[in-house]
């Protein structure tokens, strides 16, 4: 029997308890390397999938047999891109941290590796119960990171994002009982025996509320946003990085697996009304990131569209805008971390992320803003980067789905330049002259992570086939078990 | 042959990169050298395309590798080469390699040089992209790339702001009309269930004429031709893209990428060819935006300015002649127009280099004996855009005047009036820019200098081509005569679907001549009256009163879309924020956990532990229990 997935998934927890053994100073470099190694586990899993084989590598423990719990795991090419995905994130965020003053910096690392290892469980999770602990178990990790490495005033903020977002958690609990009670009688918290339901139309209704109350918290999905923001703001950079770049796909990847099969018929009811709501979502971000002055904060509301127009996405249920949330999903995560990663460069040097008192950076950092430059390129989706990939497909599909639907959320297209280009032209441009002490160089590190960024963004817009081939099958399977119903 | 055609795009790529990472550790010669020899391949390769065509070749495709595979549709990163590609081809890197040996007088001295050399690679590359795609998202990859380059272009010196919202502008203005451009891909996807242009064309032919759909998808496709190609409404980025070095102004803003929305719809022939609808909207725009250029180039100052409204001018001629579904006559002009104005734009960097940055054509005059080169290939081209017989503009917007009068009189009167006033505005620049007194500063008078050869010759062979460049398309009188054909239409008819014959009679056709011959000399000396013997030289711009005021303001479209687009979006943008988003929507979410709090706190008061409250509550409670009971 093949374990590699297991190993992927308990790599990082094994990392967690390493990176606590050597002393402080050498916390970050070690947990960069225990990182990279899971990387590499990874690719070595990547490397052995079959697309065509559906879900793999499954493997299911009795754990508490009386309540019908058991440990399940398995991965279809969607888990697998996720799990790429944090898995090649993670070492950046890490290597991001680099140079910055970290107070505690061994439990700040582990803390991180223990994120990591919850959401690659939310990704993996084939059963209702394992698949709630591992998301309860994330929300304990990130908490930590803002509230202990936080700005100004994180206590406020992050006690909001912490109350919001367990709200949604509870109720998607009382959705995951629910289901449980519906299986056949000895019940289980199976996720196949979830898709086997036959559930009522009312019944379906609630399940779909509550659960979906849970995700789009997480997304967020507007108007369930409003905590994002300033935790995103608040939080330290690794902190909005975990947020952003992996944590919020638990919402999107929660829809796909666990909402959108369980209850159909519900989705085909709803789904124009919830996608209204992300669509609007789109339009309504995408304007207040216009007007945003805090360069952290433009990022978080454009955060905020995008995942809008993949939310809306996967509600259409047709295969060119699901394999477009997937692909822009990934697009979207290493997008966010290059911008968050180009906001705490721009603190960490000039102490300030306000675009009035910023400008002409590019005098002396050219490698800055070619990456900056090819990064909000990838963000606007131009073609030949990876936002236009999963941006054309969304919107293809969203445009299938209903045209007007796809013409305002198609607005982005126009708005995210505004926006975009505003804040590069603050940023980067003009004749101000900064010398090396006003802005000192780029150190190793953060060259390495922005050229990684950038490198991601132009391979994956020109190879998007490689991610997509992936994907494929899964989510024609996936599809087709939504539509069967 | 499938590796030579994917060269064509990929030696200015490789001259982009190479340059682009290199920069400035390579000696200012050699990036001379690798960037126009990247062109210059590319400009080989197809040469000896063009010539398989002319022995008779159909069409050259290859796929690079599959770019976007999801659901139904299969995009490969692939390229299609014919006929009509192959005119593309030619210009883009024929007028391209002589912008770019140019460039290396032009642009040498700038401490960017580099930079602009692989910038202007990189725009090469992807205007083949775009020319070369075999669907219609390889074309949606070049357009987008294109913008994107023109972007960077225009603010190349980045550290003025002016320059730099130009940049922007032009940005957003041509995302407006990629948004349409978009919107028209996904219909067709959603119709034809491809994006190739071969599967959807042989699908669409199946269409009735004026079929609702494909009239849907001809009007979003044109909103895209309409902000990359400047016409009304997304015209007024391009006059500011003027900020630019003037190489970009003549490769990009001239000669080759406003000509994309030109190219896409001779490419999409078959689809406008059955909406007639959207053909007369392309038409009528086409000659709105013709005649309101023209007008506004009749009081622009700054030389680069003229130009670019003529550029704006001479684009509504051509979407004029596609609207008539005169789609060769609409290449044509293409190509002669590539001619003649990037040799305007190339003469005009040359007087601004020797006027040392002046633009302000009431500071030159009398140019004429210190650029002597300058002063005669500049003429060329003005006699070629006013279209002086023989001269190669004459052919091509004849054709387009014949056109525009087998459609509709009334747009043949205003077409050839907006022929006038371009000849109007032409001479006009032509004399206050080279004869009478010299008007700038002294200074600026000792520098006056002739630009180097690698400068000149570029001008001259664009100056034969302005001149000759038009008898490939030698009208039909002019041809039987001749005993040969109309070259130029039926190289390119194997592209056009059911295509049109525009013939007139000859009597038409030589009143046509005899009046434009009239009118011309009636330009002529009309103009050289008022600015070389009258020494009318127009007045500063405070000056200026009335009718004469809104030109010179270019009607004021932008304040117009300042007060109608911009301001009310920031405004709509900071009531999102302020209060819809901070006060209603968070603020309910704040209201729920004080809600809360007030809830238990007055809930609180119930278990405050002392008894005489408890002893109230009851009694109080035993006497509505009372209460009740007796009222039942």
């Amino acid at each position: 029997m093949n374990n590699t997935l297991l190993i992927v998934l308990l790599w990082p927890l094994v990392s967690m308890v390493l990176s606590l053994l050597p002393a402080k100073e050498a916390a970050g470099k070690t947990a960069f390397a225990l990182s990279l190694a899971g990387l590499l586990l990874s690719v070595y899993l990547f490397l052995g999938f079959v697309p065509a084989n559906g879900m793999q590598q499954v493997m299911s423990y009795a754990w508490i047999p009386a309540l019908g719990i058991s440990f399940k795991i398995g991965m279809d090419g969607i888990s697998l891109l996720l799990i790429m995905l944090t898995n090649v994130l993670t070492p950046m965020i890490i290597l991001s941290s680099f140079g910055r003053k970290i107070e505690n910096p061994k439990a700040f690392y582990a803390l991180i590796l223990l994120m990591q290892f919850a959401m690659l469980g939310v990704f993996v999770a084939l059963d209702g119960f394992l698949f709630y602990i591992f998301w309860e178990l994330a929300l304990i990790p990130i908490y930590f990171i803002c509230l202990l490495w936080g700005g100004k005033d994180r206590v406020r903020i992050t006690l909001k994002f912490f109350i919001y977002t367990l709200t949604g958690s509870l109720l998607m609990l009382v959705s995951l009982i629910y289901l449980y009670l519906q299986t056949p009688d000895t019940h289980t918290f199976d996720i196949d025996a979830f898709y086997q339901l036959k559930l009522s139309g009312s019944q379906q209704a609630f399940v779909l509320w509550t659960m979906f109350f849970a995700f789009a918290v997480k997304i967020p999905i507007f108007p369930l946003h409003s905590w994002q923001p300033d935790t995103y703001v608040d939080a330290p950079t690794p902190g909005t990085m975990l947020l952003s770049g992996i944590m919020l796909k638990m919402g999107i990847y929660g829809l796909l697996r666990w909402l959108l099969p369980t209850v159909p018929a519900a989705v085909h009811e709803y789904g124009f009304l919830i996608m209204a709501f992300c669509v609007a979502g789109v339009v309504y971000a995408s304007c207040i990131a216009i007007v945003q002055k805090d360069f952290k904060r433009l990022v978080a509301y454009a955060s905020i569209a995008h995942v809008g127009l993949i939310s809306a996405g996967v509600f259409t249920l047709n295969s060119e805008a699901t394999e477009g949330a997937v692909f822009q999903m990934l697009s979207h995560g290493v997008n966010a971390v290059g911008l968050f990663f180009i906001a705490d460069i721009l603190m960490t040097r000039l102490k300030t992320r306000n675009l009035a008192e910023l400008g002409g950076i590019v005098n002396n950092q050219k490698l800055f803003a070619i990456a900056f430059m090819i990064i909000m390129l990838g963000t606007v989706a131009l073609p030949l980067t990876n936002g236009f990939v999963g941006e054309f497909l969304l919107l293809t599909g969203i445009y299938a789905y209903h045209k007007w639907m796809a013409f305002f959320a198609g607005l982005s297209v126009i708005l995210g330049v505004v926006y975009m280009f505003r804040s590069y032209q603050a940023i980067m441009l003009g004749s101000r002259h900064l010398s090396d002490s006003d802005f000192s160089p780029l150190t190793i590190s953060e060259k390495t992570v922005l050229v990684s960024v950038a490198a991601l963004v132009v391979l994956m817009g020109i190879f998007p086939s490689v991610l997509l081939d992936t994907a494929s099958p899964s989510v024609k399977a996936l599809l087709s078990l939504i539509n069967a119903q | 042959m499938d590796l030579i055609i994917s060269l064509i795009p990929l030696l200015p790529l490789a001259g982009f990169i190479l340059i682009g990472v290199l920069n400035k550790k390579l000696p200012k010669g050699l990036v001379g050298i690798i960037s126009n020899t990247a062109v210059l391949g590319s400009f080989i390769i197809s040469f000896y395309l063009f010539l398989s065509f002319l022995k008779g070749a159909d069409s050259y495709s290859t796929e690079l590798f599959p770019w976007i595979n999801a659901g139904g549709l299969h995009l490969g990163l692939s390229f299609m080469v014919d006929h009509l590609t192959a005119v593309m081809l030619l210009v883009i890197t024929g007028v391209g390699f002589l912008i770019h040996v140019y460039s290396i007088g032009y642009m040498q001295h700038d401490e960017d040089y580099p930079r602009f050399m692989s910038y202007l690679n990189l725009f090469v590359f992807f205007m083949l992209l775009l020319v070369m795609g075999s669907n219609y998202v390889v074309m949606y990859a070049g357009w987008e790339g294109v913008g994107l380059c023109s972007y960077l272009l225009i603010g190349f010196w980045f550290k003025n702001t002016d320059y730099n919202n130009a940049g922007r502008k032009a940005f957003v203005m041509n995302r407006i009309g990629d948004f349409g451009f978009l919107l028209g891909m996904f219909l067709i996807y959603q119709t034809f269930s491809s994006l190739d242009y071969k599967e959807v064309f042989e699908a669409a032919k199946n269409y009735p004429k004026g079929d609702p759909t494909i009239t849907a998808i001809t009007l979003l496709l044109f909103v895209g031709a309409v902000g990359k190609s400047a016409q009304i409404p997304l015209y007024t980025w391009l006059p500011d893209a003027m900020a630019g070095p003037t190489p970009v102004s003549a490769l990009i803003h001239a000669a080759t990428m406003v000509t994309a929305g030109v190219y896409m719809v001779i490419r999409s022939n078959v689809l406008y060819m059955l909406s007639p609808f959207s053909s007369e909207v392309v038409a009528i725009i086409g000659m709105l935006t013709a005649l309101m250029a023209a007008t506004i180039g009749l009081k622009q100052n700054d030389i680069k300015k003229v130009l670019a409204y003529s550029t704006v001018s001479q684009l509504g001629f051509m979407f004029v002649a596609l609207g008539a579904g005169a789609y060769t006559a609409g290449l044509f002009h293409v190509v002669t127009h590539a001619f003649f104005k990037a040799l305007l734009f190339l003469c005009a960097g040359s007087v601004i280099h020797a006027m040392g940055g002046e633009q302000d054509i009431r500071r030159m005059g009398g140019l004429k004996k210190y650029l002597p080169v300058t002063h005669i290939t500049f003429l060329m081209g003005v006699l070629a855009i006013s279209g002086i017989p023989l001269f190669s503009g004459f052919f091509s917007k004849d054709e387009i005047l014949v056109a525009s009068w087998s459609y509709s009189p009334l747009m043949f009167v205003v077409m050839a009036f907006t022929s006038l006033l371009t000849a109007v505005y032409m001479f006009r620049l032509y004399w206050l820019t080279f004869h009478g007194d010299f008007r700038g500063t002294h200074h600026q008078q000792e520098h006056l200098h002739e630009s180097p050869s690698v400068m000149t010759i570029p001008l001259m062979v664009l100056a034969v081509l302005s001149v000759i460049g038009g008898f490939m398309g030698m009208p039909h009188w002019m041809s039987e005569k001749l005993g040969v054909h109309h070259l130029f239409s039926e190289f390119v008819t194997p592209v056009i679907y059911a295509p049109k014959e525009f013939i007139l009679s000859h009597t038409f056709d030589f009143s046509l001549l005899i009046g434009t011959i009239v009118v011309l000399a009636a330009v002529y000396y009309f103009t050289r009256k008022m600015y070389v013997t009258e020494k009318v030289v127009p007045e500063e711009d405070s000056e200026t009163k009335s009718f004469q005021k809104v030109l010179a303001n270019k009607y004021y479209v932008d304040e117009i879309y300042d007060t109608v687009i911009r301001k009310p979006l920031d405004a709509i943008s900071e009531m999102f924020y302020k209060i819809f988003d901070i006060n209603i929507i968070d603020g309910i979410v704040n209201g729920i956990p004080k809600a809360t709090n007030i809830t238990a706190s007055v809930a609180r008061m119930l278990q405050t532990g002392r008894l005489g409250i408890y002893l109230v509550v009851m009694v109080i409670g035993v006497i509505c229990l009372f209460a009740f009971k007796l009222l039942l």
